[in-house]
């Protein structure tokens, strides 16, 4: 039995979607930077580099808000139960046609592996991109030189840590865009946060209830 | 309601977008448009000289000229004296040497070597008369030569190889009559030919800029702005801001643009940024040289050939010599890119005596000291001449030959073509040790470009220094530079790391897709 839920609210989708959408600009305009290829010009892709990064400050800014005020951010809550049975659907268990380990409901959206991987998202990979991030605008800049204790001696800790944080942000995105055809269908994981909705199986009437009053 | 928040976050983030790129601050037009109303305003002169009876008098000596501008300018003759134009040296501090009297006196240098010994010919731009070999013009005021600066004529010429002394034909009265303040001609007829030719020495400073278009100058195009040297070499007392590197070594009495431009006066923020680290030249003059060649290398062990027992000459299809039997062979290039050097406004020279301590490598005349450590530090386009020269490899010391003479015999090496009677020669006149062995080494000097800036459309553009290959700024490495620089093992990892996980997709894709038709052939059957 399933019944189609309102598993992604209106905002949530489109800080997903805006998040993901900058995110894969930062990445192609900050390669650029890193000297990769040439396609804005190094100094438009600069321009376009550091707007882009402030939209995604801001957005972060009002996605804590949301996460806190919603109460959301407990989704993120790593833990260890059912962790490695994941990691066994994920590598056999998909194979033979067994079940999710994992059901997915309002109240548990993630399964173990997304909490884990999610959670290393927010509490270090882009903490470490907006930190690093932000001193390289600002290297040396603000203060001139003038004040020695605000003073950066170089940009290459900055540079290099951004770097392989970057990398580590593009090698998610593609196994993130792989992995979400691992739904009930190949789509159905990507029409849910396109359209808020996804078919649940419908065994917990009173998260059904919760999820009305939300509504 | 979240319907209403996240459209409020959209209209937030467009509004953010239209500031972050309509705010442009505008210190520069207006600072540009003040500079663009107070030079065109034509000087008027206090007095005019050709109302004065003590120079309408027949002058049968430049010195009687002399005597006369002193007569009423009765401070000016101690200023000119105290000045460097005069004195050929200065007391400078060199760190790691104390203080020093350092000049055209006793620094060397890699194109005609130093002064000593030849003083007679390298008066033609001294600005007093009478210099003998012993630079004995230094204590008579009556010297000075008030009209090589001064004329307003533009007829006024120093005579070759007489001391300083002016070509003798001129009209005195005339030239007197009309003085005023310095122009580009007047300053120009010697700093743009420093080295005995057209550009040869800065490379920034050719006969082009006596009137120069705004392509060579935006500065002193003649048809703009038409500034003259003085404008930016403001004087105080006869002492000129702005000096060369070739001779100073302090980091005092400087011309900067910062002091007309402000040091932040670009629209773009991020182009004000960068004026911490990058001296303005250093984007704003891309190319120097214009049109007009400059020396870039200078041979002198190949000197002293002669066709048929005559020294001869050789030229390129420009004009400029590319061997000399007095000089040896010579490299020139126009409109060329400068090197970058860090440099916080202080040099080390190589002065007469200094032994060389390593006559492996080429020897600097003048370091540029800075880093990209040191705050006070920019990074500046420099000409570096690049020289083999004589030296004694006994003693390690550099020779200072003697060049000159207007007789045979007396060792001078432009006339007799012997190295070691010149070294010896050259050597006794300026009082150095030499052991009678003579060999070549090479050296280079460093001259800071600071003229010929270019119009703001053809400076230097962000990816030509913010690139991988053939950066401008490729042999600065002691930072690091977006665009520039990486780590490769950084990068390898980084994209292994990629390649993995599109690999490890496929792999896992696969297994589905067979595992997917394993099923549906199971259902079937």
């Amino acid at each position: 039995m399933t019944k189609k839920v309102y598993v992604y609210r209106s905002f949530e989708r489109f800080w997903h979607w805006l998040q993901a959408i900058l995110i894969i600009f930062l990445a192609f305009s900050g390669f650029e930077i890193h000297g990769l290829y040439k396609f804005f010009g190094f100094e438009e892709a600069v321009l376009y580099h550091n707007i882009a990064a402030y939209l995604f400050i801001i957005l972060i800014v009002f996605a804590i808000f949301w996460h806190f005020t919603t109460g959301e951010w407990r989704q993120y809550i790593p833990t260890y139960k059912n962790l490695s049975k994941q990691m066994q659907y994920y590598l056999w268990g998909m194979f033979k046609n067994e079940p999710h380990p994992t059901k997915k409901t309002v109240l548990r959206k993630l399964n173990p592996m997304q909490k884990l991987t999610y959670f290393g998202l927010k509490v270090l990979v882009i903490p470490v991109m907006v930190t690093s991030g932000l001193l390289y605008m600002l290297f040396r800049y603000p203060q001139g030189n003038e004040i020695q204790y605000l003073n950066i001696a170089s940009l290459e800790i900055i540079a290099l840590v951004h770097t392989i944080a970057a990398f580590f942000l593009i090698s998610f995105v593609i196994v993130h865009l792989y992995l979400i055809t691992t739904g009930e269908t190949l789509t159905s994981n990507l029409k849910a946060m396109l359209t808020g909705y996804e078919e649940l199986e419908d065994d917990d009437e009173s998260e059904t209830k919760k999820l009305e009053e939300n509504k | 309601m979240k319907k209403i928040i996240g459209s409020l976050g959209v209209l937030v983030l467009v509004i953010v977008v239209a500031i972050g790129t309509l705010t442009t601050h505008n210190v520069s037009e207006n600072t540009l448009d003040k500079l663009r109303e107070k030079y065109p305003e034509k000087h008027i002169p206090s007095v005019d000289h050709s109302k004065f009876p003590q120079l309408q008098k027949k002058f049968s000596s430049p010195r009687e000229v002399t005597a006369e501008c002193i007569a009423c300018h009765n401070k000016s003759a101690e200023q000119v004296m105290h000045s460097n134009h005069w004195n050929w040296e200065r007391e400078e501090y060199i760190e790691g040497r104390g203080i020093v009297s350092i000049g055209k006196k006793n620094a060397m240098n890699n194109f005609c070597i130093g002064t000593q010994g030849n003083e007679k010919s390298c008066a033609k731009c001294h600005i007093g008369y009478g210099m003998d070999e012993k630079g004995l013009s230094f204590t008579d005021a009556n010297n000075i030569d008030c009209l090589v600066c001064h004329d307003n004529t533009e007829t006024y010429a120093k005579a070759s190889n007489q001391g300083g002394a002016p070509v003798m034909t001129l009209d005195f009265n005339k030239i007197a009559e009309n003085v005023g303040p310095p122009k580009r001609t007047n300053c120009g007829v010697c700093h743009f030919f420093g080295g005995g030719g057209d550009n040869v020495k800065h490379g920034d400073l050719s006969s082009l800029m006596f009137y120069p278009t705004n392509e060579i100058d935006v500065h002193m195009d003649a048809d703009g702005v038409d500034l003259q040297c003085v404008d930016c070499h403001t004087t105080e007392q006869h002492t000129i801001a702005g000096k060369m590197y070739s001779l100073s070594s302090m980091n005092h009495n400087r011309a900067f643009c910062e002091d007309c431009h402000t040091s932040t006066p670009h629209s773009k923020e991020i182009l004000n940024e960068h004026t911490l680290k990058v001296a303005c030249q250093t984007c704003h003059i891309p190319i120097y040289a214009k049109e007009k060649s400059t020396k870039m290398f200078w041979d002198w062990s190949k000197a002293g050939k002669l066709k048929n027992g005559e020294p001869y000459s050789e030229e390129d299809s420009l004009g400029n010599h590319t061997y000399l039997s007095i000089k040896g062979s010579f490299v020139w290039e126009r409109d060329i890119k400068p090197e970058y050097q860090w440099f916080n406004g202080t040099a080390s020279h190589y002065l007469e005596g200094d032994i060389i301590s390593d006559t492996t490598k080429p020897l600097v005349m003048n370091q540029l000291n800075g880093s990209y450590s040191d705050s006070e530090s920019k990074i500046i386009p420099v000409k570096v001449h690049r020289a083999i020269q004589p030296y004694d490899p006994i003693n390690k010391i550099l020779i200072q030959p003697k060049l000159y003479s207007d007789n045979k015999g007396e060792g001078a090496f432009w006339v007799d073509f012997d190295w070691e009677t010149a070294s010896t020669e050259g050597m006794k006149d300026a009082g150095l040790p030499f052991s009678g062995k003579v060999d070549f080494i090479e050296t280079e000097m460093n001259w800071p470009i600071n003229h010929q800036v270019s119009t703001s459309k053809s400076s230097v553009q962000c990816a030509e220094c913010h690139t991988r290959e053939n950066s401008r700024l490729a042999q600065l490495n002691d930072f690091y530079m977006p665009g520039r620089d990486y780590s490769k093992v950084i990068d390898l990892i980084g994209i292994w790391n990629i390649i993995l996980a599109l690999f490890g997709i496929l792999i896992h894709g696969t297994f589905r897709f067979i595992a997917a038709k394993k099923l549906k052939n199971g259902v079937n059957e």
